[in-house]
């Protein structure tokens, strides 16, 4: 059968959010994958250069709608750096609790996208239902599902009532019933098995050289946690091991998601039950000094990295947001090549992309008119030939 | 029986279209509903399919850019045609009144036109997803027809006819064909699940891949007679396969008067295939899809070797005359 160009996106169910990948296929054997990122050019990084810090954060919620709080402790950790502020031990841990649960109702959310990838809707519909609770947690404690506005320079904008904790506290069993049985289910669910076993293998040399970060990397034995190899929040105080996996497989990274999901329910219930008392925020100076730093942030994704760099007033002069997709990228089109038809959507899912947290910038050629997509690490933007047709492994 | 009354009503009343229809559409709705109920959802209204139905005659068509418009709008119809046909030779209250020595053939023969309009819709509609929608269905229907019909002609061999009201007829004295063949049973419950495109045999259409498959450039009345072609596949695919192994509508003895008789079948047709259904969408909520490649592997070496080894017992038996 001659080659055939199956095109992915920009909208297609798989997706769902824009990217377009150009599928070279042989048969339901796929040649070669042409990759189009930064359809959601939304100049977040720009208006956050406009905005002074306290209206820097909701802002920059908003780059992500899963990992929303992520963004916000990254660039509230480093902007309280520059400033050499301390937050309260009260703030660290109920900004760990938030990011935990976050996790949570992320890696839930995507068992079930990728369970739905391969057909398989029951699992799909049971961890969403799942993913309720969680929801319903957040939703107490901040007032919202999704943006929760938790934080602010100087710590965080609520704190957590004692019947707020014991309500969360009551709902931990149940959950950490229903993960229990994902975590079964994932290692001897026929279906799941024949679909993710050896689909989109990935060396732990592979992880490393393309750079994948997150669960993506755990998966490939890349034994790397920045919550662990570099301690931000409450982390180091908590009992907690990092979850890797040998396979390199999608099996692996859904069994390092499930195995982390169980984690982030032990962290939780370790905060709850052991958060200090005390005020949750300090008084935060209004300009920060002049300074740069990279803040690192472990996002359910993977890595998340926002480089600031201030200028001694209430702006940053520069931001730069690094998300852990944009470091996954690259690894799926490498994992792609050679794999089946069939199995692109599980192993794009796999990665757990998050797209409009990608999207940096777009560089219009002047020749043609035509839009090449680039991202914040999109240097190659510059050489018109070898983006014009996309990535090429 | 030649009363054309008789033979009208039957045609397009009961058990004709008319009731194929609404069974049709409520063996639709109790899918979805036990499927959603499954998976801890709400499901749909009883009326859902109908509407579903009705509201999809009344959308716009649209031709794609250089479709044959004749043969798009005809294929459809050539599918839902050879589905209500085959309905007609599986007895559904009694004994078919149009049975004949091979209508079990044929029946198998017109079941088989949806998977093959499908192709043919997909192969038609100059879209890169439905022509590998379509190339999926033809693949598909190569691993699992053999088994599928292996499993189905069984029972013909051991109850000696080729004739779907004979076989029932032959259970009514007989233990059921489903304890006597178990393996085929099995067999032709998987091959149903493909032919109806299914989870885990949805790879034709599967929307993560490649949006609809063949279907991805139906529109208005052509997607519902394709819809319904599909619903009446399942009523009479479970009816064909509750009248080969389940006895069909048939008691074990006599009742004093023939309606008694008519209702009594009837009832026992609903039972069974409501179970057989109940079986369908279990498989459906409990799996994922396959890959054809992977089909490939299963359906040659382990689907295809059950029907073959059933069918070799089954001569056994035969020559051995343990069953008389």
């Amino acid at each position: 059968m001659p080659e055939v160009v199956v095109p992915i996106g920009p909208h297609h169910p798989a997706l769902k959010e824009p990217v377009n990948f150009r599928v070279i296929a042989d048969g339901e054997k796929i040649v070669r994958l042409e990759l189009d990122l930064s359809y959601n050019h939304r100049g977040i990084e720009k208006a956050a250069e406009q905005r002074n810090f306290i209206r820097v954060l909701p802002l920059l919620e908003r780059v992500c709608g899963i990992c929303s709080h992520s963004h916000a402790t990254a660039f509230a950790k480093g902007v309280e750096e520059i400033m050499g502020l301390e937050i309260p031990p009260r703030a660290r841990y109920i900004r760990t609790i938030i990011a935990e649960l976050e996790r949570m109702h992320s890696h839930l959310l995507w068992l079930g996208v990728a369970a739905h990838e391969i057909g398989f809707n029951t699992l799909f519909m049971w961890s969403w239902r799942d993913r309720e609770a969680v929801q319903d947690t957040l939703e107490e404690m901040s007032g919202n599902r999704v943006h929760y506005g938790m934080n602010e320079i100087g710590g965080v904008r609520r704190d957590l009532t004692p019947a707020q904790i014991k309500t969360a506290l009551a709902r931990l069993p149940d959950l950490e019933d229903r993960i229990q049985k994902y975590v079964g289910m994932v290692n001897s669910e026929e279906t799941m098995l024949i679909r993710f076993r050896g689909v989109g293998k990935m060396s732990r040399e592979e992880a490393l050289k393309y750079g994948a970060v997150g669960p993506t990397a755990r998966a490939s034995g890349v034994d790397y946690d920045v919550r662990r190899d570099d301690p931000y929040l409450a982390y180091d105080e908590i009992p907690w091991k990092v979850i890797t996996d040998n396979h390199g497989d999608v099996y692996g990274r859904t069994r390092v998601r499930v195995g982390e999901l169980w984690e982030s329910t032990q962290i939780v219930r370790f905060c709850l039950e052991n958060i200090p008392a005390g005020p949750v925020r300090v008084e935060a100076p209004k300009n920060a000094p002049e300074g740069e730093i990279l803040s690192r942030y472990e996002a359910p994704r993977g890595e998340l990295a926002h480089y600031i760099r201030t200028n001694g007033t209430d702006k940053v002069e520069r931001i730069d947001i690094r998300s852990p997709t944009l470091a996954n990228w690259t690894s799926v089109a490498m994992c792609l090549t050679g794999q089946n038809l069939a199995d692109i959507p599980v192993i794009v899912a796999a990665i757990d992309p998050c797209l409009s947290c990608t999207c940096r910038m777009v560089v219009v050629h002047r020749r043609g008119g035509r839009a090449v997509p680039g991202t914040a690490a999109g240097e190659s933007g510059h050489d018109p030939k070898s983006r014009q047709d996309g990535w090429r492994p | 029986m030649s009363d054309p009354v008789f033979i009208f009503l039957y045609i397009f009343v009961f058990p004709g279209f008319l009731f194929l229809f609404a069974y049709a559409f409520f063996l639709a709705y109790l899918d979805r509903k036990i499927a959603a109920r499954m998976q801890q959802r709400i499901g749909p209204p009883i009326f859902q399919p109908l509407a579903d139905f009705i509201k999809m005659l009344g959308k716009e068509v649209i031709d794609p850019d250089g479709v044959d418009r004749r043969l798009f709008d005809a294929i459809p119809v050539i599918a839902l045609a050879a589905v209500m046909t085959a309905f007609l030779y599986v007895p559904v209250s009694g004994a078919s009144p149009f049975a004949f020595s091979g209508d079990l053939v044929l029946v198998l023969y017109l079941m088989a036109f949806p998977t093959l309009a499908l192709f043919l819709l997909g192969w038609l509609s100059r879209n890169i997803f439905s022509a590998i929608g379509g190339i999926r269905a033809v693949t598909q229907l190569f691993i699992y027809e053999v088994p599928f019909f292996l499993a189905i002609l069984t029972p013909a061999i051991m109850a000696g006819s080729w004739s779907i009201s004979d076989i029932v007829l032959w259970q009514q004295h007989n233990p059921w064909l489903v304890f006597l063949q178990p393996i085929g049973f099995v067999v032709a419950l998987i091959g149903l699940q493909a032919k109806l495109e299914r989870t885990p045999f949805d790879i034709p259409e599967a929307e993560t891949e490649i949006v609809a498959g063949p279907w991805t450039e139906l529109t208005g009345r052509r997607l519902a007679l394709m819809h319904l072609a599909t619903e009446l596949s399942l009523v009479t695919g479970s009816a064909l396969i509750a009248a080969l192994f389940l006895g069909g509508p048939m008691l074990p003895w006599v009742l004093p008067a023939p309606w008694m008789n008519a209702a009594a079948g009837f009832a026992l047709f609903l039972a069974k295939t409501l179970a057989i259904l109940l079986v369908l969408s279990s498989i459906t909520v409990a799996t994922g899809r396959l890959r054809i490649d992977q089909l490939n592997d299963i359906g040659w070496k382990y689907i295809a070797s059950a029907a073959l080894v059933q069918a070799g017992i089954v001569l056994v038996i035969n020559y051995l005359w343990v069953v008389p």
